[in-house]
């Protein structure tokens, strides 16, 4: 730096020098107090890895498309569209399952490349979905909300024609896999996920530190970088260890060893682990989080999102833009359509019927402004994961059905409004 | 003095367009010198806005040319303009409120690492380096914009057209939302940049203010050119009097 530039700022002290995101902590925090009273109200039920297990596998179809929501969001559009979306990827993917697969290309149920056609089908339906979605509120100007309202009545209705209305299964055991309780890591393979997240985190904040230090910007403390790391990677194995500590059923244990020939030996216990699912969900998360924060698409996404001209007036296509966000948005609708559709087992004709709602929801719920520019990945996925956990608390607890829609229409309102005067506080 | 014997740097030529049955821009000629600030004035409406939007690429004209160093320039959108070397500054602020300063400075030219990823730092960096130029007051670096003054986002708005080497700087009322000081530093700025051989385009409504910052002012009225002349040609009240009749006194005369 020469003299004539500024100084920089004063490092701060104490607990300010952690530069904690509060509205993280806010989140984590509700859904803590969500949890520990669902435990109470349960007697003890809510807060065990059985439970929290379930919990992770039925949030992931949801929080995969929430991180898309984000960025559609963000530039002002809408898309009411994704639950039916899914049903059109799902119904590709079953149809192809069972039928074009086996029959058509003549290799039989059971082949091994069943399930990658089937989701390579899967994921180009949503991409080409998304981005004629996109191209028309893009490049012919017709609003979001409409394009989208009519892909809701549209793309639900070719899923119930691609399949008669009937519904598809069982879907091939490889795709299955995708669904959580049938595919996981396994201890051992937990840990090692584990232990690779905990390395990224230290390299994340290493090299974070050291970009800032080669431009002379002021660092954090030193205890606090190891403060944040450590509390990071003591989640993350946190995580594995409760995932890990929901047991195998032994019979069913016992039927895996037989499987292969093999006898179970006296007295074995196993642990889950990491469903796939959720592999899955963390995968699109980082991807997504990336790209929000370090590429020119999302720093595009941002500032079309804050203000439209500005950005077309930068040279940035904005029409363009468009397309791609639509499209992306199409290619996570598929994946999370793998999620649930092999989490059934076999595809339905109802499914993702309403997700739409959830999916908004949990990317409002987790801080993304309707009114555009403003919104976080990981918001969207903690608010996929305090609706669920609300939604599962509530059947756990023996709340009646009506009751427990009527409460998450509530929190959903609660939460733009607690959103609106945080903002305003924070004067951001 | 302003050399005007060589090739303009910017020639607009018999520009018209069009919006719907309104000829807003009707046949206007314009060029531009380095080192030379040529004011364009005129009631709202007039069509000023809307000739320069087509130099920055934002409108494309019906018809008509524009020459750059006496070369034709096929500006069809602003990342042409931005190819020619030509920074707009607009009344509007343009900047995305919800980013930083560095985001807004090099929004569409961001700087990246050799993977391709969003470089930061550097950019934070290059913004600290040519803000303690320009605006040695600015330290909300990593604020959104919208935490910032008008005055703070205009010098933004600047350092983005100082940064990337603008040759032709068109401002669209830079000062209209700003305050006395702030108004100064910019006056100030135009000053500078003219001095190291930027030609400009400034639009106003202060008719003082642009006798004491332009060579030559251009007049318009309805789409049409009144007329263009030299600041020591013409008096305060001339110029008015072709803003508001739409006469050139000097061609009566």
């Amino acid at each position: 730096m020469t003299d004539a530039s500024l100084a920089p700022a004063k490092p701060r002290q104490g607990l300010r020098a952690l530069e904690l995101d509060l509205r993280l902590l806010g989140m984590i925090g509700a859904f803590v107090l969500i949890a520990v009273a669902f435990h109470l109200a349960s007697d003890g039920r809510f807060i065990t890895p059985r439970n929290l297990f379930n919990l992770t596998i039925q949030t992931a179809s949801v929080a995969i498309m929430a991180t898309g929501m984000v960025f559609v969001i963000v530039t002002r559009h809408i898309d009411l569209s994704v639950g039916s979306v899914l049903a059109t990827c799902s119904a590709v993917m079953a149809m192809t399952q069972t039928l074009v697969v086996p029959d058509w290309l003549g290799l039989g149920l059971g082949h091994p490349a069943t399930a990658w056609i089937a989701i390579a089908a899967g994921i180009a339906t949503g991409a080409l979905i998304g981005a004629f979605h996109g191209w028309l509120i893009g490049y012919l100007t017709i609003p979001a909300f409409i394009v989208t309202l009519g892909g809701l009545l549209i793309w639900r209705n070719v899923a119930w024609y691609l399949t008669d209305g009937q519904t598809i299964g069982p879907l091939d055991e490889t795709f299955q896999l995708f669904g959580g309780i049938n595919g996981t890591l396994g201890e051992t393979g937990s840990w090692v996920l584990g232990g690779l997240a905990a390395l990224a985190v230290v390299w994340a904040l290493w090299s974070a530190r050291r970009g800032k230090m080669a431009h002379d910007f002021p660092v954090k403390p030193l205890w606090a970088e190891i403060a944040v790391g450590a509390a990071a990677i003591g989640a993350i194995l946190g995580f594995v260890a409760l995932l890990n500590a929901y047991t195998i059923p032994s019979r069913v244990l016992a039927r895996r060893f037989e499987a292969r020939g093999e006898v179970m030996p006296e007295g074995l216990v196993q642990g889950y682990g990491v469903p796939i699912s959720v592999v899955l969900l963390i995968a699109v998360a980082i991807v997504m989080t990336v790209i929000a924060r370090r590429t020119r698409f999302g720093r595009y996404i941002f500032a079309t999102g804050g203000n439209p001209d500005a950005a077309e007036l930068s040279g940035i296509d904005t029409r363009w833009l468009t397309v791609k966000i639509f499209a992306l948005l199409g290619v996570l609708c598929a994946i999370s359509a793998i999620v649930a559709s092999a989490r059934l087992t076999n595809h339905s004709n109802d499914i993702g019927v309403l997700d739409e709602l959830r999916v908004i929801a949990a990317a409002v719920i987790g801080g993304t402004a309707l009114k555009g520019g403003v919104g976080t990945i990981y918001g969207a996925i903690i608010g996929a994961l305090i609706m669920q956990s609300l939604q599962s608390g509530m059947a756990m607890v023996g709340v009646d059905a009506p009751l427990q829609n009527i409460v998450v229409g509530g929190v959903l309102v609660l939460a733009v409004w607690i959103d609106i005067v945080y903002r305003k506080r924070a004067g951001a | 003095m302003v050399d005007r014997t060589g090739t303009p740097l910017v020639e607009l030529r018999d520009i018209s367009i069009a919006f719907g049955g309104v000829q807003a821009v009707d046949g206007v000629s314009l060029d531009l010198w380095p080192g030379e600030v040529v004011g364009l004035l005129g009631h709202n409406g007039a069509g000023k806005s809307t000739l320069i939007k087509i130099l920055s690429g934002a409108y494309r004209m019906d018809s008509g040319e524009i020459r750059i160093d006496g070369q034709p320039a096929d500006i069809r959108s602003p990342a042409d303009a931005r190819r020619h070397n030509i920074e707009t500054i607009y009344q509007t602020l343009a900047l995305a409120d919800n980013l930083d300063a560095p985001a807004n400075l090099f929004l569409g030219r961001e700087l990246t690492t050799p993977l391709g990823f969003l470089d930061d730092a550097r950019m934070e960096a290059e913004t600290r380096r040519i803000m303690a130029r320009l605006n040695p007051n600015f330290r909300k670096i990593k604020d959104p914009v919208s935490a910032l003054s008008g005055g703070q986002r205009q010098s933004v708005a600047i350092a983005r057209a100082v940064y990337f080497n603008a040759r032709i700087l068109i401002m669209d009322e830079p000062t209209a939302a700003l305050g006395v000081h702030e108004t100064k530093m910019v006056a100030d700025l135009i000053q500078e940049l003219k001095a190291q051989g930027l030609g400009i385009f400034l639009i106003s409504h202060d008719t003082r203010e642009m006798m004491a910052l332009c060579d030559r002012v251009s007049v318009m009225k309805n789409g049409q050119l009144v007329g263009t002349e030299r600041v020591e040609d013409v008096t305060e009240d001339d110029i008015l009097s072709m803003i508001i009749l739409g006469k050139n006194p000097k061609a009566a005369a």
